[in-house]
């Protein structure tokens, strides 16, 4: 008998994963023309980025962290990193970095298959991680650009003290602005970087609201694998642009319109309206097997409600949004609010608070290889809050980028583990 | 008679347990996993259906005849199930010949094979003989191989027909041997054991109603890295952590803590007082320190793995390795043995750098609590147990250890217990 292969499920394209396919491509095409058109180009990081700030000086941004996790998700980055470590860079190197550096040293093709442009300034606007500020350095080796730091105080007791915030707003107003005028050749224009304040503060609400919807049964979105997608352009580019505002006003109508049918979220092999499994996860997700690694929390029907990673750009659901009232002032609490920058107990109480109010079953920590900045503390992190829930937590041990640390059977023997212990527990419990 | 079935796909061994209604151990099978799951299983099963027959007739023959009289029909039929096989790999080797041989040392060679394979069937009528034999492995490859390569050894010849000769003549078939689905029921072979026995009237009769007992197979479970395998729908399939959670539980009704080292991983496993399991932690992105890298030091030191833990335990003085890369183990042996430490010693550290690898899981998955059961097949060897006894003391205080002799089977029992709750359920 000749067995017919099965039809690939047809993939579900909303409006919003259109507009923001369309966005993307038309700030790469953008960057690419970028020597011929003048636009200045800055180069920048996702926790506390300052797109506001760098687009009200008519800058492009480009984030090297979002270049590293597309060229793991297009298969690119195992020959990116073997040609990092042919330059030298040692494999416990964060991978990120060397994903980045073996691009650019392989004719800098950015996501979309065109070339990216050398940066006019780099921006080290999280000084947290201190991977961050050496890859700066390995890329001003590179490109012999400017470059400009800007010293975010870490929140050693919980709080962004106002004189930590003050001194975060001085160096903005001080180097930063500075370092933009003399990159771009454009004098500070405060009320455009309200205007776009305005416009990030709208899109705040809207995220917000998309990522929230989670609370609901079954949830309308999964809120790591999916959220990824969801917070790409605030994360990126699009913060304070009229397209980012666009794309989460229809990201936010479409998920109301698939909670409202009670639906649950698209995955790459279809809906999953049956949830059987609500989780809070930690961690960065891996992406050189993104959908395999999707694909094994939805076979087993089990769903994202919460997760830290779509915190990462910014911790809006915590109720901060970009004020235009106070340009500066807002975008140091902004940089100084970072998931990254949170101490051991903010990380904490925001897992129990997350399990507590999206009642989920579990949570799971994905354990990064090669992040620092994540992965430190998060055993501690596992006892404490299973400690102060009574919810067991599961732990899975993958990488950002590199391919090697990706072992899908051992993953998926962890997952399913941990899953089948949930269950065995309502079991017991139910008996 | 109703009964239900685990059965554990593990990397190295394949192992299937079978209970009754009541949830009492019938039957036991175990057999390498050898790469073919499907067979592994097959023949685990079977093995345990074997056992589970025995333990059918165990009351009335023990009744009748008494338990010496059981435990020879047991051994009978091992060895008419090991006589068969012999002759199977015998024949596969004669056939190779013609293709692997030169012409002019053909019927040498022939001679040879016969002669080693006669004297293998003269050792295993006198293991069935003696009364005390000698402990073996449970494997027919590595019972039959180690006999095989030593008397190819000694009978080695300078016509051509030589050690290396012979020993290529066994390596193409026993593979085969192994992947052959042999016939090793339990009606195959009960006569001609029966006969050995000087087939008495009380076993004759034992038997034939332990034959005539159908065994109604309501429910499977399985579990392991191979359980993907298995044609079960999902609500049958049970990772290998909650198994050996419930199994040890089974066991050992008291424990919390349980550490199983397998062949290709470590899982360290707390679980409650109905044995469910409320945390656990395996070994991360390789397989460092599992039962494969004593497998891999048994290889390179040209020694069976059941001979590893008596050896380290002649150690007097321990040396300390860090190490517990698989692929480094041979190369971290051979430089130890150029600084001319002692083999036992060097052995002995080796078992306690994986322990220590193995204590780091333990305190990541939340200590060590009383009771504290050690399964999978690292349980059965000394060494690591006496370096575990001792590094758990030295961390947590007395601890109580269990090991039961038959650790290696606590996934499987575990999926045997997952699947009367199926049966039930």
């Amino acid at each position: 008998m000749t067995e017919t292969a099965q039809p690939k499920p047809e993939v579900q394209k909303d409006r919003s994963m259109v507009l923001q396919k369309e966005m993307i491509a038309r700030h790469f095409e953008r960057l690419a023309a970028a020597p011929e058109t003048k636009e200045p180009v800055v180069y920048t990081f996702v926790p506390g980025n300052l797109t506001e700030l760098v687009r009200s000086f008519g800058a492009l941004p480009v984030l090297p962290e979002i270049n590293a996790l597309q060229s793991g998700m297009r298969g690119k980055s195992r020959d990116y990193i073997a040609e990092a470590e042919r330059l030298g860079h040692s494999e416990d190197v964060c991978t990120y970095v060397k994903c980045d550096i073996g691009m650019l040293k392989s004719g800098n093709i950015g996501p979309t298959g065109k070339r990216l442009p050398k940066p006019d300034l780099l921006l080290l606007s999280y000084t947290g991680c201190y991977t961050f500020m050496k890859w700066f350095e390995l890329l001003r080796e590179e490109y012999d650009c400017p470059t400009v730091f800007l010293q975010v105080p870490y929140q050693g007791d919980g709080t962004l003290a106002p004189e930590h915030r003050q001194y975060i707003a001085d160096q903005l107003r001080n180097e930063v602005v500075p370092a933009l005028e003399q990159a771009t050749g454009k004098t500070f224009d405060e009320e455009r970087l309200r205007h776009y304040l305005g416009l990030s503060a709208a899109a705040e609400d809207d995220l917000v609201a998309v990522l929230q919807s989670a609370k609901k049964k079954p949830s309308p979105i999964d809120a790591y694998f999916g959220a990824v997608y969801y917070v790409g352009p605030i994360f990126s580019a699009f913060r304070g642009t009229e397209e980012g505002a666009e794309y989460y006003r229809t990201l936010r109508a479409e998920v109301e319109a698939r909670a409202a049918a009670g639906l649950g979220p698209i995955t790459p092999d279809g809906p999953l309206d049956e949830q059987k499994y609500r989780l809070v996860v930690e961690g960065p997700p891996n992406w050189t097997n993104f959908r395999e690694f999707w694909r094994m929390f939805s076979d087993e029907k089990a769903v994202a409600v919460a997760s830290t990673y779509s915190k990462v750009g910014g911790t809006y659901d915590f109720g901060f949004r970009h004020d235009p009232k106070d340009p500066l002032g807002t975008l140091a609490d902004y940089c100084g609010g970072c998931y990254t920058n949170l101490n051991l107990p903010s990380r904490v109480d925001m897992l129990v608070n997350y399990i507590r109010e999206y009642d989920a079953d579990g949570f799971v920590i994905n354990s990064i290889k090669s992040c620092n900045s994540f992965s430190a503390w998060q055993l501690m992190i596992l006892r404490e809050v299973e400690k102060r829930t009574g919810i067991p937590g599961g732990f899975i041990e993958s990488d950002l980028v590199d391919p090697r640390y990706f072992s899908p059977a051992n993953i998926k023997n962890r997952l399913e583990s941990y899953l089948q212990m949930i269950e065995a527990r309502r079991r017991e419990v139910s008996a | 008679m109703k009964c239900v079935v685990g059965i554990d796909l593990g990397s190295t061994t394949t192992k299937a347990v079978i209970l009754d209604e009541e949830g009492r151990i019938l039957g036991r099978g175990i057999t390498n996993s050898r790469s073919n799951y499907d067979l592994a299983a097959k023949v685990a099963r079977e093995e345990a259906l074997i056992t589970a027959r025995f333990a059918l007739l165990r009351h009335e023959v023990e009744k009748r005849a008494g338990a010496e009289v059981l435990r020879s029909l047991l051994k009978a039929f091992r060895l008419s199930q090991t006589l068969a096989q012999l002759a199977r790999l015998e024949e596969l080797i004669l056939g190779q010949i013609p293709r692997l041989v030169a012409e002019p040392l053909r019927a040498a060679a022939r001679t040879s094979v016969g002669s080693i394979f006669d004297s293998i069937r003269t050792e295993e009528e006198a293991w069935f003989k003696d009364p005390d034999p000698p402990a073996r492995s449970d494997f027919f490859r590595d019972a039959a191989g180690s006999a095989y390569m030593r008397l190819a050894e000694e009978i080695g010849d300078p016509n051509g027909v030589n050690f290396d000769l012979l020993v290529g003549l066994y390596d193409r078939c026993i593979i085969q041997v192994e992947n052959e689905p042999l016939e090793l029921g339990f009606r195959d072979h009960i006569g001609s054991a029966l006969e050995r026995i000087g087939n008495p009237d009380a076993v004759r009769e034992g038997v034939e109603q332990a034959v005539h007992v159908p065994l109604d197979e309501i429910c499977t479970v399985g579990t392991g890295y191979g359980r993907a395998r298995l044609p079960f729908p999902k609500e049958q399939i049970r990772s290998e952590i909650l198994c050996h959670g419930l199994g040890a539980h089974r066991l050992f009704p008291d424990t919390r803590t349980v550490l199983d080292i397998g062949g290709q991983d470590t899982k360290a496993i707390q679980v409650d007082d109905e044995g469910i399991v409320t945390s656990f932690q395996m070994n991360d992105r390789c397989a460092a320190g599992c039962g494969r890298y004593l497998g891999y030091i048994a290889d390179e030191m040209n020694i069976g793995l059941h001979e590893l833990g008596p050896l380290a335990d002649r150690s007097k003085r321990r040396v300390k390795i860090n190490s517990t890369c698989t692929v480094f183990a041979g190369a971290e042996l051979r430089e130890r043995l150029s600084l001319g430490e002692k083999r036992e010693d060097i052995i002995a550290g080796l078992h306690r750098a994986i322990i220590l690898r193995a204590m780091s899981l333990l305190a990541r998955s939340g200590g060590v609590q009383n009771q504290f059961t050690f399964t999978g097949g690292v349980a059965r060897n000394s060494a690591a147990v006496k370096a575990l006894r001792r590094l758990v003391e030295e961390n947590y205080g007395e601890r109580t250890l269990n090991i039961s002799a038959d650790s290696i089977y606590t996934g499987a029992l575990g999926a045997s217990l997952f699947a009367q709750r199926e049966a039930a359920a």
